[in-house]
C-alpha cells in the first residue's frame, strides 16, 4: 500500500463550488452529459448530489459523478481518467456517470491534450482524488456507527464493519463524508487489487456518438448566434490589401462584413498564439450556407509583406524574444534545393562521443542515405471553429482546444479582460493531432463577438482549415554509418534539418550504441506556420532511422531485429556516453515480443515484412509489418504492434488508440504531403490533399502491450513513428526498391510500378 | 428563398430557406439535426452522409430543392434509441475515437449492408472507401459492418 499526502496539490481535493465561487461547476457541459449505457444498467439519478471535492461527487443513491479534467480529441481520456478515480474511490464503474471538467486550474492541474501526458501526469492526482473520497467515506461511515476507522473495509461502493455487520451505500454516507475535513494522507492501492484500471471499458461517449448527439464545438449553438467565416490570404508571405465589400454586405442574412487583427500588434505572442496570417475579413450571418455565398462575393486584394519582427514570449522563461518572419513567396522546389544545399555543409553539433572522422576513414564500408518529408495538414475531420459570446464585462467560449488553460490567457489579454472574467468550456474534439493546440480560432472568434456584440459561433471551411498553416514542418535527414571488415558498427553519424525547425533527438538511438558518434542539425525560416503535430520531429526521424537501420543490417548480412538488439545490448551494458534519453532493456523488450508475436523469420510466399521499434513519449513501440501486393498495390495485410508504455488504464481503448496511431503512420508516409508553389498550398482539400481511406488500412492489426507495473507513460502518440519505418522497410522488401522520400506513393508511382 | 417540404426521419416539415442551400446546412442550422457532420464540402470525405430514398448520399452536395418529399434520413433517425444493429454493433466494437466521422460511416454501411446484407471485405473496402477516419479506425469499422451483417442475418 502507498500512502500519498494530499498536501501537494491540496487545493484539488476542496470543494470546487469554494474555489470557483459558484458558476464554473454550473458550466460542465451545456450539450450533452450522460454515459453510453441503458437505463436499466445506470441507477436512476440521485435527488441530491454531494460534493467531496473536485473531481467528483456522490448522489443519494450511491451514483457517481467523475469529472474528467481534460480535453477529449479522441485519445479517450475522458473514460481512462475517470476509470483511474473509480479505481481509488472503489466504486462500481456501472454507477459512474462522467462529465467533461470545467477549466478550472485552481482544482485541475494540466489540462491539456497534448504531449501524450494526459494520464502519465494525472497519474497520481487522479488516484489521489478517488483514495480521498474513499477514505472521507470510510472516517463518516466510523464516525456514524462509532467504530474504528481501519476496521472499516470498502468494496464496489459499499462501507462495510465487519465486526459489527453494518453496511452502507456510498450514497448513504455521501451526505456526512461531504463534511468530514479533508485527511492529510491517504493510502492508494497496490497495482495487484486494481479491479477498474487494466479491464477493458467501453468509451463514455459511445451511444452519444453513434446516434448523433451534439457533441462537437461544431454542434454547439446558443439563442440569438450568428455565424462567421473568415477569408486569409491566399499565400503565405502575403497580406491583405484592400477589401471590397459592396457585394457581399447586401447577400440575403448577411449581418456584416469587417476586417480584424487576430493580434493586435502590440500583442507579445506566446507558443500556442501562432498564426500566419495576422488580418482577416469576416463575415457575418445568420446561417452557414448565407455566410460562404457572401465570402465568394469578396472583392479581396493582397500584397507581399516585407520581413518583420513577431513579439513572442517565452512560455517558461517569460523572455521577451522576438521573431523573426521572412518575406518572400517560398516553393516547395527551393525548399528541396535549400535541402541539398544544407545537407552538403557542416550543421550545428549537437552531440559526439569518441572519434567519427577517424572511424569512418577506417571503415571497411560506409553507407549514405539521405531521407526527406513533406509539410503535413493535421486536416483533423472536424475544421476549425470556436463559439464566443463576448460581452463587456465577460467572455464565454465554447469548443474544440486542446490548450484551454493558455488560450485562456490569451483572449483575456487580447480583449482586455481580467483572466477570471474569461470562461472556456471544453467540448467533444473531432481530432487533434496538435492542431488545436493553437488556438488563434478561439481568439478570432472573441474578437468577432467583442465587435458584434452578439454570440458567434466561427467556421472554417475545409478550405480554411488546410491553407491557414500550422503544419508539420518538411524534414530532410542525412545518414552515415561506418562498418568495420567484420560488419561491427562502428561509426554513425545524423545531420538533420528542416524546414523551419529539425527533427533531431541526438541523445536517442543508437546514441549510446555506437562508439564514434557525430549529430548535427540545422534549420532555415519561414513565414508558412508550424506546429507540433503527432509525436513532433519522432514523426519524421523514426521512420528516416529505422529506414536506414535496416539498409545497414542489410549491408552487415544480419537480420534487422537481431542488429538492432545487436546495438541495444551494447547499450545496456556498456552505454556509450551519458545522457542516452531511452531505456535499452524497455527497447529491447518491444522487439523480443514483436519477434515473438510475428514469428519473425517465418517466411510466407507473396508476404514481405519490415519491422522497426522506437521511443518517444516516455513508452516504447515495435512494429512489424505483413506486406502483399494486390494488383499492383501495397496492402498491409497484417500489422504487429509491441508497446510498452507501462500500467495500461484502459487495454480496449489502448488497442484502439494503437491501432489508429499506426494506420495514421501508414497513411501519411505512404499518402500524404502538403506542396507549395509561389507561397500557396497547392491542395486545400481532400480531393487533391490524399489521406488514407478503407481500402488502403491494414487488414488486421495485432496489438500486443508489455506486461509491467510502470507508472503509465504516453501512447497517444508513440505508436505512429515507427511504423512509416517498418512499411519502407516492408515495401523494400516486395519491390526491391528503398523508399527514402515521403509519401512513398510518390516514387511507386513515378517508377516502372504504376499505382 | 423558397418553401420547401420535406420528409426527415420520417417527420414532415416546410424551411423557407434558398432552394441551392446543401441539405448538410439545413438540416445543422435549420432543423437542428447536427448528427450529420461538415467535414469537406466536396463530397470527398464522407463526413455528411445521409440515406436519401434509402441510399447513402453526401449531403453537402445535395441541394435542398432536391430533396423535397424525397425520404431523408440522418443518423437521428436511425433508431429511436441508438439500436439499429449498425449502432449497436458499432458500440459493441468499441469503434469510435474522437468520433466525428462515425455518423457517416455508420450511414454508410446501414447503405451497405441494405443492397448487401453480407458483404465481403472487397465489398467493405470499395462501399466505405469514400468515408475518411482520421483517427484511423478502419480495422474497427469493417468488424462492426461484419458484426451488423451477422446480427441481421435470420
Amino acid at each position: 500500500m502507498t500512502i500519498v499526502k494530499t498536501s501537494i496539490g491540496r487545493r484539488s481535493f476542496l470543494k470546487a463550488s469554494a474555489l470557483a465561487g459558484g458558476g464554473l461547476m454550473l458550466g460542465f457541459n451545456s450539450l450533452i452529459s450522460c454515459t453510453s449505457r441503458s437505463e436499466e444498467e445506470i441507477l436512476a439519478l440521485p435527488k441530491e448530489w454531494f460534493e467531496i471535492n473536485g473531481y467528483l461527487k456522490i448522489g443519494d443513491n450511491g451514483v457517481v459523478t467523475i469529472m474528467s479534467p481534460n480535453p477529449e480529441i479522441g485519445q479517450n481520456v475522458k473514460t481512462s481518467m475517470p476509470m483511474i478515480v473509480a479505481e481509488e474511490l472503489d466504486v462500481d464503474w456501472k454507477n459512474v456517470i462522467v462529465e467533461q471538467a470545467p477549466l478550472n486550474t485552481a482544482i485541475f492541474t494540466r489540462q491539456i491534450a497534448g504531449g501524450s501526458q494526459s494520464i502519465r501526469q494525472s497519474w497520481k492526482g487522479l488516484r489521489t482524488a478517488g483514495a480521498t473520497a474513499r477514505q472521507m467515506l470510510r472516517e463518516a461511515a466510523a464516525t456514524t456507527w462509532k467504530v474504528p476507522v481501519n476496521e472499516i473495509t470498502t468494496e464496489a461502493g459499499i462501507l462495510n464493519h465487519k465486526a459489527s455487520g453494518k453496511s452502507a451505500g456510498y450514497g448513504e454516507m455521501a451526505s456526512a463524508a461531504a463534511k468530514i475535513p479533508v485527511p492529510k494522507e491517504v493510502s492508494l492501492k497496490e497495482v495487484k487489487d486494481f479491479k477498474i484500471i487494466g479491464t477493458p471499458k467501453k468509451n463514455v461517449d459511445g451511444l452519444n456518438i453513434v446516434t448523433g448527439k451534439p457533441l462537437y464545438g461544431l454542434d454547439y449553438r446558443k439563442e440569438g448566434m450568428l455565424i462567421a467565416m473568415i477569408a486569409h490570404p491566399p499565400a503565405f508571405g502575403m497580406n491583405l490589401k484592400s477589401v471590397d465589400d459592396s457585394g457581399a454586405k447586401s447577400m440575403p442574412g448577411i449581418k456584416d462584413v469587417f476586417t480584424i487583427k487576430t493580434y493586435n500588434e502590440d500583442y507579445s505572442k506566446h507558443m500556442f498564439d501562432v498564426a500566419a496570417f495576422p488580418d482577416l475579413v469576416v463575415v457575418v450571418g445568420n446561417s452557414t450556407w448565407e455566410v460562404m455565398n457572401a465570402r465568394k462575393a469578396l472583392k479581396l486584394e493582397w500584397e507581399t509583406f516585407k520581413d518583420y519582427e513577431e513579439k513572442f514570449t517565452h512560455f517558461m522563461t517569460g523572455n521577451k524574444m522576438p521573431k523573426k518572419v521572412p518575406a518572400g513567396l517560398e516553393s516547395s522546389a527551393q525548399h528541396a534545393q535549400l535541402m541539398a544545399e544544407f545537407s552538403a555543409k557542416p550543421g550545428k553539433v549537437v552531440r559526439k562521443d569518441g572519434n567519427p572522422e577517424v572511424a569512418f576513414k577506417k571503415a571497411a564500408k560506409v553507407i549514405e542515405r539521405t531521407y526527406t518529408a513533406p509539410f503535413l495538414a493535421h486536416n483533423t475531420m472536424e475544421p476549425m471553429n470556436f463559439f464566443a459570446h463576448v460581452t463587456d464585462d465577460k467572455a464565454e467560449l465554447a469548443g474544440p482546444t486542446q490548450t484551454p488553460e493558455f488560450m485562456e490567457k490569451s483572449v483575456a489579454a487580447r480583449l482586455g479582460l481580467p483572466l477570471e472574467k474569461v470562461d472556456i468550456q471544453m467540448t467533444r474534439m473531432g481530432g487533434g493531432f496538435g492542431r488545436r493546440l493553437y488556438g488563434h480560432f478561439l481568439v478570432e472568434a472573441a474578437v468577432i463577438s467583442q465587435k458584434m456584440k452578439v454570440p458567434i459561433k466561427l467556421i472554417y471551411s475545409r478550405e480554411d482549415d488546410m491553407t491557414d498553416g500550422v503544419y508539420r514542418p518538411s524534414y530532410q535527414a542525412v545518414y552515415r554509418a561506418a562498418l568495420d571488415a567484420n560488419n561491427n558498427l562502428i561509426g554513425f553519424h545524423v545531420r538533420a534539418g528542416g524546414i523551419p525547425e529539425s527533427p533531431l533527438f541526438a541523445n536517442r538511438f543508437p546514441a549510446g550504441a555506437v562508439e564514434n558518434y557525430l549529430a548535427e542539425e540545422w534549420s532555415h525560416d519561414s513565414n508558412i506556420s508550424i506546429g507540433a503535430f503527432r509525436a513532433p520531429r519522432s514523426n519524421f526521424i523514426a521512420g528516416a532511422e529505422q529506414s536506414f537501420l535496416d539498409e545497414v543490417a542489410e549491408a552487415a548480412g544480419k537480420d534487422p531485429i537481431a542488429f538492432r538488439l545487436e546495438l541495444l545490448d551494447r547499450a545496456m551494458k556498456n552505454p556509450v556516453g551519458k545522457d542516452n534519453d531511452y531505456e535499452a532493456n524497455r527497447y529491447a523488450g518491444v522487439l523480443e515480443l514483436v519477434k515473438t508475436k510475428s514469428n519473425w523469420g517465418e517466411e510466407q510466399p507473396g508476404v514481405s515484412r519490415g519491422v522497426s521499434a522506437y521511443f518517444c513519449h516516455n513508452s516504447y513501440v515495435a512494429h512489424v509489418i505483413d506486406l502483399v501486393m494486390e494488383k499492383g498495390k501495397p496492402r498491409v495485410q497484417k500489422l504487429y504492434c509491441a508497446v510498452d508504455c507501462g500500467i495500461v488504464v484502459n487495454p480496449l481503448a489502448a488497442t484502439n488508440l494503437v491501432e489508429g496511431g499506426s494506420v495514421d503512420g501508414i497513411g501519411q508516409s505512404m499518402y500524404s504531403g502538403l506542396t507549395f508553389t509561389d507561397g500557396v498550398p497547392d491542395q486545400n482539400n481532400f480531393d487533391k490533399y490524399r489521406m488514407i481511406r478503407h481500402r488502403e488500412a491494414p487488414n488486421v492489426i495485432d496489438v500486443h502491450f508489455v506486461q509491467n507495473e510502470i507508472d503509465p507513460t504516453g501512447l497517444g502518440e508513440p505508436p505512429f513513428p515507427p511504423v512509416m519505418g517498418a512499411l519502407a522497410n516492408a515495401l523494400h522488401k516486395a519491390t526491391g526498391k528503398r523508399f527514402y522520400s515521403q509519401p512513398f506513393i510518390k516514387d511507386m508511382e513515378t517508377s516502372s510500378m504504376k499505382m | 428563398m423558397a418553401s420547401i417540404n420535406l420528409n426527415v426521419n420520417g417527420k414532415r416539415q416546410t424551411v423557407d430557406v434558398d432552394p441551392t442551400t446543401p441539405m448538410l446546412w439545413v438540416l445543422r442550422d435549420h432543423l437542428n439535426l447536427v448528427g450529420t457532420k461538415f467535414g469537406c464540402g466536396i463530397a470527398a470525405c464522407g463526413a455528411c452522409t445521409i440515406l436519401f430514398e434509402g441510399n447513402a448520399v453526401r449531403s453537402c452536395q445535395l441541394q435542398v430543392s432536391a430533396a423535397e418529399n424525397k425520404e431523408i434520413t440522418t443518423i437521428e433517425g436511425l433508431s429511436e434509441n441508438g439500436d439499429h444493429p449498425v449502432q449497436k454493433a458499432w458500440l459493441e466494437n468499441d469503434v469510435p475515437q474522437c468520433g466525428y466521422c462515425q455518423a457517416g460511416q455508420i450511414m454508410s454501411a446501414v447503405s451497405l449492408l441494405n443492397s448487401n446484407p453480407n458483404p465481403s471485405d472487397e465489398d467493405i473496402d470499395n462501399a466505405m472507401s469514400g468515408n475518411i477516419c482520421r483517427c484511423g479506425t478502419y480495422v474497427r469499422i469493417k468488424a462492426a459492418i461484419k458484426t451488423a451483417a451477422g446480427s441481421t442475418k435470420s
